[in-house]
């Protein structure tokens, strides 16, 4: 009933734009987050939650109520929030005695659970805690991730893979240079994830590219890793899949160089060189009477041609 | 005189031109994998443990994400550039890393009966004017909706043509007309909703109508019954309703320790059709599928201007004769209830 099946029409323009804008698309816009509090909650994780909130302003949904939902035993009304809001990246916190200040970001493909991380938060700073400049919202902000363990443990690439997920803003094609002012710096250690946030300030050197300085900004955390759940690699691939008008075809047999010529190949069959024909000269164009003569000189010249 | 020679003008320069970059290099094990797609960066290099514990822990992680953005920024700013509107942009490639899609893929929408005719025959949409002059009102009005050019609703006059009847009323009809061809056109976007997604829809005379006659009631009422599990076997009959001819009996099996004689006979004369060479055929139950094989092709050759009606009437024939017809049955199998109702 939501999609524009044709059986239920839209009847009004505004109504018809909105279930266009739900609709999949070819190429994909930016993804919502929905923000999340479970039963009970700590301090530390509202104020964590309202800063993630802050760092993802316009295209974020913080539910200020509480929601009595354990999301690895039962993941359906996460689901349910998500088709209501159109949102496929969440972040659920809550508090209790086994585990405490939890965290878990995951993401959704076609409404359903897709992967969850659950992180712990050991040692948390807040936004209001750190009395300097802060850069605007919305603003996309550049990713590092730091440590070995990112690129050999699964479970890390995983998790590397949401966190850019989560925290890399719309896909634009082109940024503008002065406005690159926020950088996130995760570093993963022996089951630890070190987050930071600073602000870029970018100094004259001597040549184009701008010398960086770095001021912490933003909220920190020191997460540790917890439960997680990650999608089978058969629903991973199909996540994955693209529609087919998405890439452009490449025409085969024609490359360019450097200075734009564009060049094309040619395939020939093999040709024999004997039988080959070239310019007839007329002169040498062998006659009858003098054939007997002539054989054996007449292959020099032809091979001159 | 030669107290500045080449390689002193050299060194020099090469020395000015470390000066500069010093501010910019970052000498690091292990080069950065760099996605400038979404302005990401992941340092492979091995981070030791001790740096991480104890005080210096946050001057450590600043001067490591120091340097890591430093060589981010200097891979950024190696992209090709513009000036838009004063500010200039640096122009992103597409991002190298995959991320999972939030929605799968649209599947093309299937085209629908018109646009398969239009490819078909060639023909192009022609655009359309927003508006069109109004003569009556002189002035420019739209095409079709609220106070449109044309609009049939406001005539106060209609003329009663040569061949109606007088007392008719003209506007009544015209009415009538304009409902019918909305009714027929939801119907139309309907049907090719439900082929667009390979949805079923009901036969010709299945469908709920407003008017059905008592033949296509009667049809009704009968597939009804038949559509249970049990094949309309224990579905009570209205008081008049006849009974089908092929009642839904599905098997009947005899007792298990019934006349052992009669067991014996039967296991033997399958044995006997087991292990004749000749095929068994039923003469008469052949040939009379065959007349009605006949008759039913020379009464569709007669009656093609009925049409439905016509072949609704064949239709249980038809069902009856594939179930006779099956010959090869020892007892006790049943019959296939008429189950084609399909064809419009």
């Amino acid at each position: 009933m939501t999609h524009l099946d044709g059986i239920v029409k839209p009847k009004t323009k505004r109504s018809k734009r909105f279930l266009e804008s739900r609709e999949p698309k070819l190429i994909e816009g930016l993804k919502n987050s929905m923000i999340i509090k479970g039963g009970n909650t700590s301090q530390t994780v509202s104020q964590a939650l309202k800063d993630v909130y802050a760092l993802k302003k316009p295209n974020a949904v913080l539910y200020k109520r509480k929601n009595m939902v354990r999301p690895f035993e039962d993941s359906t009304a996460l689901e349910f929030f998500s088709k209501k809001t159109d949102c496929s990246l969440f972040l659920f916190g809550s508090h209790n005695k086994k585990r405490p200040n939890n965290l878990i970001f995951g993401r959704m493909f076609d409404f359903h659970v897709l992967d969850m991380f659950e992180l712990g938060i050991e040692k948390f700073v807040s936004l209001r805690d750190v009395k300097k400049d802060k850069c605007a919202e919305g603003s996309k902000p550049l990713l590092v991730f730091a440590g070995e363990l990112f690129e050999t443990d699964r479970e890390h690439q995983r998790l590397r893979n949401l966190l850019t997920d989560f925290f890399c803003g719309p896909r634009v094609p082109a940024v503008r240079l002065a406005g690159l002012e926020h950088v996130l710096h995760f570093t993963a250690l022996e089951g630890k994830i070190y987050m930071r946030s600073y602000k870029v300030l970018l100094k004259k050197s001597g040549c184009r590219t701008p010398r960086i300085e770095l001021e912490e900004m933003g909220p920190s955390f020191d997460f540790v890793m917890r439960r997680n759940h990650m999608a089978s690699d058969d629903l991973y691939k199909t996540a994955h899949r693209q529609p087919r008008g998405v890439k452009p075809k490449k025409k085969k047999n024609i490359s360019h160089d450097t200075f734009g010529t564009r060049f094309g190949r040619i395939h020939m069959q093999k040709q024999n060189l004997d039988k080959l024909q070239t310019r007839k000269m007329k002169g040498l164009k062998k006659r009858r009477g003098e054939q007997t003569a002539e054989t054996p000189e007449a292959k020099t010249p032809r091979t001159d041609e | 005189m030669a107290s500045c020679s080449i390689e002193d003008v050299l060194a020099k320069a090469e020395r000015e031109e470390a000066e500069k970059l010093k501010g910019i290099t970052v000498n690091k094990e292990l080069d950065l994998e760099f996605d400038p797609g979404h302005l990401l960066a992941f340092d492979k290099n091995q981070i030791d443990n001790r740096d991480l514990k104890g005080i210096k822990r946050e001057d450590f992680l600043r001067s490591l994400a120091r340097d890591n953005t430093q060589l981010l920024i200097n891979e950024i700013w190696k992209l090709p550039t513009e000036r838009v509107e004063e500010v200039i942009v640096a122009k992103l490639p597409d991002p190298t890393t995959l991320l999972p899609r939030q929605k799968p893929a649209p599947k093309p929408k299937p085209p629908t009966k018109w646009e398969q005719f239009a490819k078909l025959k060639g023909i192009q949409k022609k655009k359309k004017t927003n508006l069109v002059w109004d003569e009556v009102h002189k002035e420019w009005r739209r095409r079709w909706g609220y106070k449109r050019a044309k609009d049939d609703t406001k005539e106060w006059l209609i003329e009663v043509p040569e061949n109606a009847d007088p007392n008719e009323n003209q506007f009544a009809k015209r009415n009538k007309a304009k409902k019918e061809r909305v009714a027929k056109n939801e119907y139309n976007r309907l049907k090719n909703v439900a082929r667009a997604q390979k949805i079923k829809v009901p036969a010709m005379g299945l469908a709920p109508t407003p008017q059905q006659s008592k033949a296509e009631l009667a049809q009704a009422v009968s597939v009804a019954k038949i559509s249970t599990a049990s094949v309309g076997k224990f579905q009570d009959s209205l008081p008049k309703e006849k009974k089908l001819k092929n009642t839904g009996k599905k098997r009947k099996f005899q007792p298990l320790i019934g006349d052992f004689s009669s067991e014996k006979q039967k296991q033997l004369d399958i044995l006997k059709v087991m292990g004749s060479k000749k095929p068994r055929l039923d003469v008469t139950k052949a040939m009379n599928k065959q007349m009605r094989e006949e008759d039913m092709e020379s009464r569709q050759k007669n009656k093609k201007g009925f049409g439905k009606k016509g072949r609704r009437g064949n239709m249980s024939g038809k069902g009856k004769g594939k179930a006779g017809g099956k010959g090869k049955g020892p007892k006790g199998k049943g019959r296939k209830p008429p189950m084609k109702q399909g064809k419009r």
